[in-house]
């Protein structure tokens, strides 16, 4: 019982204490999303990183956020972050010019299990800002493209000026065999893309159900939906993999704050198989 | 060789499933028609006498305020089907429907259609099973884009 | 259960002042029960005469009150609105300082050693409410280091109960009244035939010590039989029981039942259940700065599923209504704490009614979604 008390552990390890990172470069991708990339001040010159994990990104003084890495895994040399202005602390993180210190703590969570994807096909769906989590997914499978089939990013946006990664998106669909399949809820006139939800720009023909991982990212009204047609389309509930979000204080499972059902998002996911989550996803306010 | 109307229709999905003497029937509303990019299928108001299977190409379903001038609400590619005013009086496009890109389809004459429909009911219902599926499955989608999902949070 | 445990001894009620030297002597800050404002709470104490003697409480769903005994027991009452995870988990907590450096900051752990807390007159419950938070803090793969070091540093002495509180369900827990294990020292109080003694036995090494230097006589056969006496006793007033079997899956089954509009139209979502709850251990954490920007602090807080915000998510609650978070509370406390920790989360304190404004009792909601299946009914899965 009683032992010889350890001294507070709060050093350098301690999860709950950010590291300083300097912002290295910043880009504006959307009227109210911006792009970071940091380095550490010190220490450490990588943050290794899995396709789908976060991080708890402090500004000091005014408070920390979840951010989802959106960046190469293959580049840990630069620490990304893709993030949406909807309050106070996202608005003191996105207007960083370069030079600005943040405190970052993580990697957290699960990531997107693509090792289970390896020699089938792939469905990326993803919705609005949901593309941010699922780029560092695209970069790791098209990096390494022979070790997969067809694979195919079924993407959703409000409207034409709010498609994240428009440019990128439009080179990855000249080079790399990757079937990018673009829509948005509404568009001017003019527009020559699709106009629908995403669930109308899912692969149809040509779906090997048996040989094919979806991975999906968006709002969670949005992945509903996607799931519900993949699964018309044959996929079980444990070949669709999804990115849950929830509110998160710790991020390291001891506040209680991002519990879905007996689940905490922070560290059971925040990357779920459907099967886990299918009764989950349908109980209202759980 | 050329293929005839019954050939193209029996390879849209919207068809499937028909029986031969059903596809004949339908096939003999139908021509082969090009739309050039920016030309109109339908314009809002106007007599809807016709609806299309989409064979190649892509449709835009569109509607024009004046806050906001042209908007696309939907867009319509390759097996699907544009146009259901043909069906029920007024018979009238209530939006217009425009080829985004060069677009082949098979257009029908919805007068000829309806005509053929009352003569034989158990054709006028398998037709008309389809096009259920087709509305519902627009009203779905419309559905999905109402609730504006991506839409900004908020202010907390 | 009569057998004589080896070391055992007895302490008249005039000697148990030793107790409280012995542990000072070896550097705790001893915490024990005191009447304060009504209520006995936990709280620092010097002496053995900070203790409530002759008082008892008076409890029931949505009652409290002290009243006086005909006898000068010190330990003649349950449990309060405090626990022990005020002291463990406490409510408030600074994580670190910050401070500007130039373009960057520098954070400053918070300073000096962790307090050495002597817990005395744990409980039983009690100690099974800090054995599941122990699950929670240091039980998976990332330990809270401040619950560690405060825990580590603790010495337990136990109290077993000689009479049951009237909202304890401890029997139907299978957590009490008697405490087996999880302490240093327990002491069971012996007041009748003229004796107020108390029989003391170790359950550690350094427990062992202290009992060695307490003196007192060897207790014997009778000595023993009046603790197990004392146990029946306490044991035999139980006036709830919660049914544990198959609650998880019974939860589970009956998301939708409508008994959970029924409890919210009564709840205030006031979070007096979590608060006084020794296991809830949801918290939040507060970012500060002073006004010149220079000097931030981060602060845990404990937090309650019962506020609109702990959910709060996109510019909404994801649990807005009280139903929610009823349900959320309860079904974690019952159910899911399973899955997260592979026990209960609910040690039969009584706490949550007691303390309750309305008086909800949750061994009362879990029998009416038993008594109403739904999902046996409907067969709707988990």
């Amino acid at each position: 019982m009683a032992r010889p008390p350890r001294p507070d552990r709060t050093g350098p390890s301690d999860p709950m204490r950010p590291s300083p990172f300097v912002v290295r470069r910043t880009g504006r991708e959307l009227e109210d999303a911006v792009t970071l990339e940091l380095e550490p001040e010190r220490g450490a010159r990588e943050f290794p990183f899995q396709p789908g994990q976060f991080t708890m990104v402090y500004a000091m003084g005014v408070g920390e956020v979840p951010l989802s890495i959106s960046g190469d895994p293959e580049r840990p040399e630069r620490l990304v972050h893709t993030l949406r202005i909807v309050g106070a602390v996202t608005r003191a993180i996105g207007g960083s010019r370069r030079g600005t210190v943040l405190g970052v703590r993580g990697p957290f969570g699960r990531g997107w299990p693509w090792e289970s994807a390896v020699g089938k096909d792939v469905v990326v769906v993803a919705g609005g800002m949901g593309l941010a989590p699922l780029r560092p997914l695209l970069y790791r499978i098209l990096g390494a493209r022979g070790r997969f089939g067809k694979v195919t990013l079924s993407y959703g946006a409000r409207t034409p000026e709010g498609i994240l990664f428009a440019r990128e998106l439009e080179k990855w669909r000249g080079r790399f065999h990757l079937d990018v399949r673009v829509t948005v809820d509404s568009a001017p006139s003019g527009w020559r893309g699709a106009v629908g939800p995403v669930t109308t720009v899912l692969p149809g023909e040509g779906i090997d159900p048996a040989r094919t991982v979806a991975f999906a990212c968006g709002p969670e009204v949005m992945m509903r939906f996607a799931v519900v047609e993949l699964r018309n389309r044959g996929l079980g509930a444990d070949q669709i993999f999804v990115s849950m979000e929830r509110n998160m204080k710790c991020a390291v499972g001891f506040c209680g704050h991002c519990q879905f059902g007996p689940t905490f998002i922070c560290k059971d996911g925040p990357v779920f198989p459907y099967s886990r989550i299918d009764a989950l996803a349908r109980v209202r306010e759980l | 060789m050329e293929k005839d109307i019954k050939d193209l229709l029996s390879e849209h999905e919207f068809f499937r499933g028909m029986a031969p003497a059903a596809l004949e029937l339908i096939a003999g509303c139908g021509k082969n028609v090009k739309v050039d990019e920016g030309r109109y299928l339908g314009r809002e108001g106007e007599k809807a006498d016709t609806f299309f299977a989409v064979r190649h190409g892509r449709v835009s379903i569109e509607v024009h305020s004046p806050e906001r001038g042209g908007v696309i609400i939907q867009t319509l590619g390759p097996g699907e089907i544009l146009g259901w005013s043909w069906i029920f009086p007024p018979y009238r496009w209530l939006f217009d429907a425009r080829a985004v890109e060069v677009t082949r389809a098979v257009s029908f004459d919805g007068a000829c259609l309806r005509k053929k429909c009352d003569a034989d009911p158990a054709f006028g219902y398998e037709l008309m099973k389809r096009f259920a599926v087709v509305i519902a499955r627009r009203l779905e989608a419309t559905r999905l884009q109402l609730l504006d999902v991506y839409g900004k949070a908020a202010a907390p | 259960m009569a057998a004589s445990s080896p070391g055992a001894r007895v302490l008249e009620r005039p000697e148990l002042g030793r107790l409280l030297e012995i542990l000072k002597g070896r550097g705790y800050t001893v915490v024990g029960p005191t009447v304060r404002e009504g209520a006995i709470v936990y709280d620092a104490i010097s002496t053995i005469e900070e203790l409530p003697a002759g008082w008892t409480d008076e409890q029931g769903p949505g009652t409290y009150r002290l009243k006086k005994r005909d006898d000068p027991a010190l330990f003649g009452y349950v449990v309060g609105p405090h626990s022990w995870k005020k002291f463990l988990f406490p409510p408030e907590m600074r994580l670190f300082s910050a401070r500007r450096t130039g373009a960057s900051f520098r954070i400053e752990p918070p300073e000096g050693p962790p307090p050495r807390y002597a817990f005395l007159g744990v409980r039983a419950c009690e100690l099974a409410a800090i054995a599941v938070q122990d699950r929670v803090f240091m039980g998976g793969d990332r330990v809270d280091p401040t619950y560690q070091s405060r825990r580590e540093g603790a010495f337990l002495i136990a109290v077993n109960c000689g009479q049951a509180g009237g909202t304890c369900f401890c029997v139907s827990m299978k957590t009490g009244p008697r405490a087996r294990s999880g302490f240093d020292l327990v002491l069971t109080e012996i007041l009748e035939e003229g004796r107020h003694e108390f029989v003391i036995e170790s359950g550690s090494p350094e427990g062992s010590e202290v009992l060695a230097a307490l003196g007192g006589r060897e207790a014997a056969a009778p000595d023993h039989a009046r603790v197990d006496r004392a146990e029946a006793r306490a044991a035999g007033q139980m006036g709830r029981e919660m049914e544990t079997e198959g609650i998880r899956e019974l939860l589970y089954r009956n998301l939708e039942h409508p008994r959970w509009d029924a409890v919210a139209a009564r709840c205030l979502a006031c979070a007096n259940c979590t608060m006084a709850c020794p296991t809830c251990f949801c918290s939040t954490v507060e970012d500060t700065s002073d006004l010149s920007g220079e000097h931030a602090e981060r602060w845990r807080k404990w937090d309650s599923c019962f506020t609109m915000d702990f959910s709060y998510l996109h510019g909404g609650s994801l649990r807005s209504s009280t139903k929610a978070r009823y349900r959320q509370w309860m079904t974690h406390k019952l159910g899911t704490w399973f899955d997260q920790f592979g026990t209960s989360g609910c040690v039969g304190c009584g706490r949550c009614i007691t303390w309750c404004p309305v008086g909800i009792d949750l061994t009362e909601e879990a029998r009416a979604i038993r008594a109403s299946d739904e999902g046996q009914h409907h067969g709707k899965g988990h």
